[in-house]
């Protein structure tokens, strides 16, 4: 199970800042485990939201939105809502917020953090790679995790070390900063490139002694028989 | 607190020659791998009169050498004007501002931030890569300072000073790249670069394409044009095929391939290319890659 935990409330409505219609989206498969997903946290969300004047367009729950063909399939009879929304907000873990963003063509702004693959992966079996930082960024980036798709981690542009769209330390892979442009470009948010990052947390990445006692981890220590 | 603020921090040599509107000429030197700086002390000693300041790369390629903050120590005895290159490729950020303030204290006032060359690029492929932060960040890292903090919001008992320097790709070749490349440029003067030196250029146009995107962006700031001293066509079609953001155009190569003397064709094509971009930029960023003994030929003409 992949473990999320909750960005807090205030971060969420500062990425938001700027927007009126949000589509909120969710994954039912290991937030529903690590209770960061559902429908009463969906629902919980769009109560706040609505509370700060958003207009919430449409909320969906997908099975595991790591799969971006469940996702086309799902959101066929939705797009309406998704298009009449400026940004979706998404409840899942960082495989879920990229496999959203490169199917929704949206900025897709992250809800959760990624702690820890726990030992075992979810669904996901598509291209996007999640480096559990703890720390999405995911919406500033295109949908492409700069962590993972760059060997060099940058956050705030590529070095000049591409070469034909491809990352110095190996021709055959892609530069990750061309992947994020070429996403942001896609969607006409090339805008977000000109924000400063500043340097991730680290500190993030140990799970908390509250998230270690989740039910799932707890099981893991108990002597059963 | 009072005391700090009095405390002028005179401009390094470096920066005096930029602003004075003087045509600038830096240089570089590649610390050894070892112990022996005889070596760089006799390139140090060519540069003397020729170079307002120096670059001391930082592990350039990724290869374990001398470090940089040693080296520039020894040009700032010797009565030079070094420039700290800093990477963030080898040490994360408690290390990297450690650093600064350390450079700071030997009195060593220019920094040049770069991001730095991937860990597998050089001769320790086995070695963890760093970049906790990234050239930008690394800038603010130092602005913070400067600012009489740390990057954890503590207070610093006197402020450091730089002049500080970053460096852009004028030959990006895809849209992406060269638009980020424009992005970040940007942000890095936002965070407080006060100079720029560029990879290495071979063919003019491009830099001046460059150069006039730059003036269309309103970006006014003392760019330092790149120039590498080509040694034979051999070291060209190596660029060409393995140097990221180099190009040398086939006139160029074929120009070295047709002659004999290699030394007087490669101040030629260095000369020519630094009468072209002249007129463009505030100074030129020579790296003779140890032929430093040529470039008071290279720049003989500017005195």
């Amino acid at each position: 199970m992949i473990l999320t935990e909750f960005k807090p409330v205030e971060e969420i409505l500062l990425k938001l800042k700027d927007e009126k219609n949000i589509f909120i989206i969710g994954c039912c498969g290991c937030p529903e485990g690590a209770k960061t997903g559902g429908k009463e946290v969906l629902t919980d969300m769009k109560d706040k939201l609505e509370k700060e004047g958003k207009n919430v367009t449409g909320i969906l729950e997908i099975d595991f939105l790591c799969q971006k063909a469940l996702i086309r399939s799902r959101i066929k009879p939705r797009l309406n809502e998704i298009k009449n929304a400026d940004s979706a907000l998404v409840f899942s873990c960082g495989l879920g917020v990229q496999a959203a963003a490169a199917v929704l063509n949206k900025i897709c702004h992250p809800a959760l953090n990624t702690i820890t693959f726990g030992g075992i992966t979810g669904m996901w079996q598509g291209t996007e790679r999640c480096d559990t930082c703890g720390d999405c960024i995911l919406d500033y980036t295109g949908g492409i995790c700069p962590y993972s798709a760059c060997p060099k981690k940058l956050e705030n542009g590529a070095c000049a070390g591409q070469s034909n769209g491809k990352c110095e330390t190996d021709p055959e892979r892609d530069c990750g900063w061309e992947l994020i442009y070429n996403s942001l470009k896609k969607i006409g948010r090339l805008d977000i490139l000109n924000k400063f990052i500043p340097p991730r947390d680290y500190s993030k990445i140990l799970p908390s002694a509250e998230l270690r006692k989740t039910r799932l981890w707890a099981l893991d220590e108990e002597e059963m028989v | 607190m009072e005391e700090s603020e009095k405390t002028t921090v005179e401009e390094s040599k470096f920066e005096k020659a930029l602003k004075s509107g003087k045509f600038a000429v830096t240089s570089e030197l590649g610390p050894p791998k070892g112990a022996d700086i005889e070596e760089i002390k006799e390139a140090a000693e060519i540069l003397r009169d020729v170079a307002d300041g120096i670059n001391v790369t930082d592990l350039q390629s990724s290869v374990m050498r001398l470090g940089s903050l040693a080296t520039c120590h020894f040009l700032k005895e010797w009565g030079l004007d070094p420039i700290f290159q800093v990477t963030c490729r080898d040490r994360n950020r408690l290390a990297l501002q450690s650093d600064l303030i350390s450079a700071y204290v030997m009195g060593i006032r220019n920094v040049l931030a770069l991001t730095g060359d991937y860990t597998t690029t050089g001769d320790h492929p086995q070695a963890e890569p760093v970049f906790d932060l990234d050239s930008v960040q690394l800038l603010w890292a130092i602005k913070t300072l400067e600012e009489g903090k740390d990057l954890a919001g503590n207070d610093l008992t006197q402020k450091p000073s730089f002049f500080k320097g970053a460096v852009v790709n004028p030959g990006a070749d895809t849209e992406a790249s060269y638009e980020l490349q424009i992005i970040k440029m940007k942000k890095k003067i936002s965070q407080g670069a006060q100079f720029f030196q560029t990879q290495a250029i071979f063919d003019a146009e491009v830099f001046k394409r460059f150069m006039e995107r730059i003036r269309k962006e309103h970006i006014d700031i003392p760019i330092l044009a790149g120039i590498i001293l080509l040694k034979s066509e051999k070291m060209a079609n190596y660029m060409n095929k393995f140097v990221p953001g180099v190009f040398v155009p086939e006139p160029i190569v074929k120009k070295m391939e047709a002659t004999e003397d290699k030394v007087s064709m490669c101040i030629e094509i260095a000369s020519n290319l630094i009468d072209e971009v002249k007129p463009y930029c505030a100074g030129v960023h020579i790296q003779a890659l140890g032929w430093e003994k040529h470039i008071p030929a290279v720049v003989k003409d500017l005195k």
